[in-house]
């Protein structure tokens, strides 16, 4: 539990700006994130999300633009920052030549604790994320999502004001996935602020309340995820033509009756329309109906990560990194 | 079914909340925390032991090599040449060994177990130094390996017990200074085999044209020139005067003024590049 007090904004940065060569990993990024809360960070890969979480860990020390991490200024006060922060890292990163409990063992030391409450920390912490049976193997001998069960207690040996988790779901299948949820919800209601990463629209629903869309280096979106939400529309319908000729006639047909905004993909007999509630759903599909275009399948989900970058950006992420490669 | 769910979540809940620090511990000194990292190296040197026999070996064979091949041509008779040649080949083992260090601390980078150490409030150099002070304890290992063999080929360091104590204690002072350069490889370096290969290409010639194997006097001027210099060269003599108990004072300042003039220029840099690593 916390002890020292924080102030009412863990995070403030303003105009982070890194790069690397030629590349502008990050260029001009603010953000403003309140104590004890969930702050998600939402971007396609390469889009500056990683870049943008190490600087405010004071693993990199941005080129322009400045951050106050709970009070204090992320270059002149690093030591400070890293005194209160985990950082819990894109791939797993504990020690492969130890054993789980020796990694914890490790980091417990390191934060100043005694030999034995530095096993007792490991003990507890072992127990807590199932990891007992594997306390004394070595992690090489882990699988994957061992590795990255290993990974949280690891960030949480003293348990930090605030929690950076770059991505942490990758990778993870749905039961850990939903365990790691779970967790991260209840160090926020002991009081820790986290920021994370993720590719997945669903995750920052799931645990931020607020989020940061960030393309090309760039904040292009912030707000409540129903914000981001309303702006792209609740979800997205998806159809499938029993008659790919028709597609066109379709389109144009949900964009005049129900004034939706509709987009065709690669499969000539898909098509995919914004829709902001359920019932415009029926009416989508009644509508095609009555004009006798024939619906053989469909589907009504969240917009992914794509969808959401098309509707604020009017560009997909994959035609990104076909452009990259081509360039 | 239905009922188990939920309390199981509960269950893990309690766990981890339980698991949960309420205290904030002291910031450990300097010193701690090197040594913590001191520990660790000798952890992973425990798991995985076999490091250690692949270091070995390669020296013992050279010994043989060198001993029974050239012996007899270079210094007359094997006894004479292996009495020149060991002080040498344990310079020559320790000084490959602190190339091993650099590889592993690339490990450690390419996994992102630095970038924790990094994030942590603790002595910045720690991790480094750290692993510098465990390694001491392997390069001590090796050494007495070799001088073993070497004592069972028929050595007999005339400096004594102590003589040998004092050569090695030298060694370690100057493989420390080493480990800053090869740190700074670690950290530049993508991969830990670019970092095998390119200190390798260091290495090679630096103890070959070294008094390791051959007297200097017996190699061309412009060789001598150059081989009068190396730091192998300077490390190599006053290891042999050390067991022989015939060092002078100048041979071991020598060797730590080197190692002096190696870590200040080499730890700021090897720092600055760690500070900033990606």
């Amino acid at each position: 539990m916390p002890a020292r007090r924080s102030p009412a904004v863990a995070i403030e940065a303003s105009g982070l700006v890194k790069s690397f060569g030629e590349t502008r990993a990050v260029d001009g990024v603010d953000l403003t994130v309140r104590t004890g809360t969930v702050y998600g960070v939402l971007g396609p890969n390469g889009a500056g999300k990683t870049t943008t979480l190490r600087m405010l860990a004071t693993l990199l020390v941005p080129d322009a633009g400045s951050a106050r991490v709970l009070g204090h200024d992320i270059v002149r006060e690093a030591d400070a920052v890293r005194g209160r922060v985990s950082l819990t890292g894109q791939f797993a990163s504990v020690d492969d030549d130890l054993t789980g409990a020796e990694n914890l063992i490790l980091l417990g030391r390191l934060m100043g604790y005694s030999r034995a409450r530095a096993r007792e920390r490991a003990d507890a912490l072992l127990h807590a994320f199932g990891l007992t049976e594997a306390a004394d193997r070595l992690v090489r001998t882990y699988s994957g999502g061992m590795r990255r069960r290993l990974d949280i207690p690891a960030s949480i040996v003293v348990t930090p004001d605030l929690l950076f988790l770059d991505e942490p779901t990758t990778g993870l299948d749905p039961r850990s996935r939903n365990q790691l949820w779970d967790i991260v919800r209840l160090l926020v209601a002991e009081g820790t602020t986290v920021l994370l990463t993720t590719q997945y629209l669903d995750e920052a629903d799931q645990l931020a309340e607020r989020l940061a869309i960030i393309d090309r280096g760039r904040v292009i979106a912030e707000g409540t995820v129903e914000e981001i939400k309303a702006s792209v529309g609740s979800g997205v319908l998806h159809v499938r033509l029993g008659d790919p000729e028709r597609r066109p006639a379709a389109a144009a047909l949900l964009e005049r009756s129900l004034n939706l905004t509709t987009y065709s993909e690669g499969d000539p007999a898909r098509l995919s329309a914004r829709v902001s509630a359920g019932e415009e759903v029926t009416r989508a599909l009644d509508v095609l109906a009555r004009n006798g275009i024939p619906v053989t399948a469909f589907s009504f989900g969240q917009p992914s990560l794509d969808e959401v970058f098309l509707a604020l950006t009017g560009h997909r992420t994959a035609d990104d990194a076909a452009e990259e490669v081509t360039a | 079914m239905t009922t188990q769910a939920p309390l199981r979540l509960a269950e893990i809940d309690e766990r981890v909340r339980s698991a949960l620090s309420s205290d904030r511990p002291r910031r450990p000194s300097a010193l701690a925390v090197s040594l913590t990292f001191a520990w660790r190296t000798l952890l992973k040197m425990r798991h995985v032991p076999e490091q250690l026999f692949d270091v070995t070996a390669f020296p013992i064979m050279f010994t043989l090599m060198f001993t029974y091949l050239f012996g007899g041509a270079i210094a007359g008779s094997t006894r004479a040449y292996l009495q020149f040649l060991l002080p040498g080949i344990v310079v020559q083992t320790v000084v490959f060994i602190t190339m091993y260090s650099a590889a592993g601390l690339n490990t450690d980078i390419s996994n992102g177990i630095f970038d924790r150490f990094r994030s942590m409030p603790i002595w910045r150099p720690a991790p480094l130094v750290g692993s510098f002070l465990g390694d001491a304890v392997r390069y001590s290992m090796a050494s007495l390996i070799v001088i073993v063999v070497g004592l069972i080929l028929g050595f007999r360091p005339g400096g004594g017990a102590l003589g040998v104590v004092a050569a090695v204690g030298l060694l370690l002072v100057f493989a420390f200074s080493l480990g800053w350069i090869w740190a700074l490889f670690g950290l530049i370096m993508r991969t830990p085999n670019g970092v095998m290969m390119s200190s390798m290409m260091v290495l090679f010639p630096l103890t070959f044209a070294s008094s390791i194997f051959v007297d200097p006097r017996t190699m061309p001027w412009w060789l001598q020139r150059f081989v009068n210099v190396n730091p192998i060269t300077l490390m190599a003599t006053a290891e042999r005067g050390l067991m022989a108990g015939t060092a002078t004072v100048g041979q071991v300042v020598v060797v730590l003024a080197v190692s002096a003039a190696i870590v200040a220029i080499f730890a700021p840099i090897t720092m600055y590049r760690y500070r900033n690593l990606r």
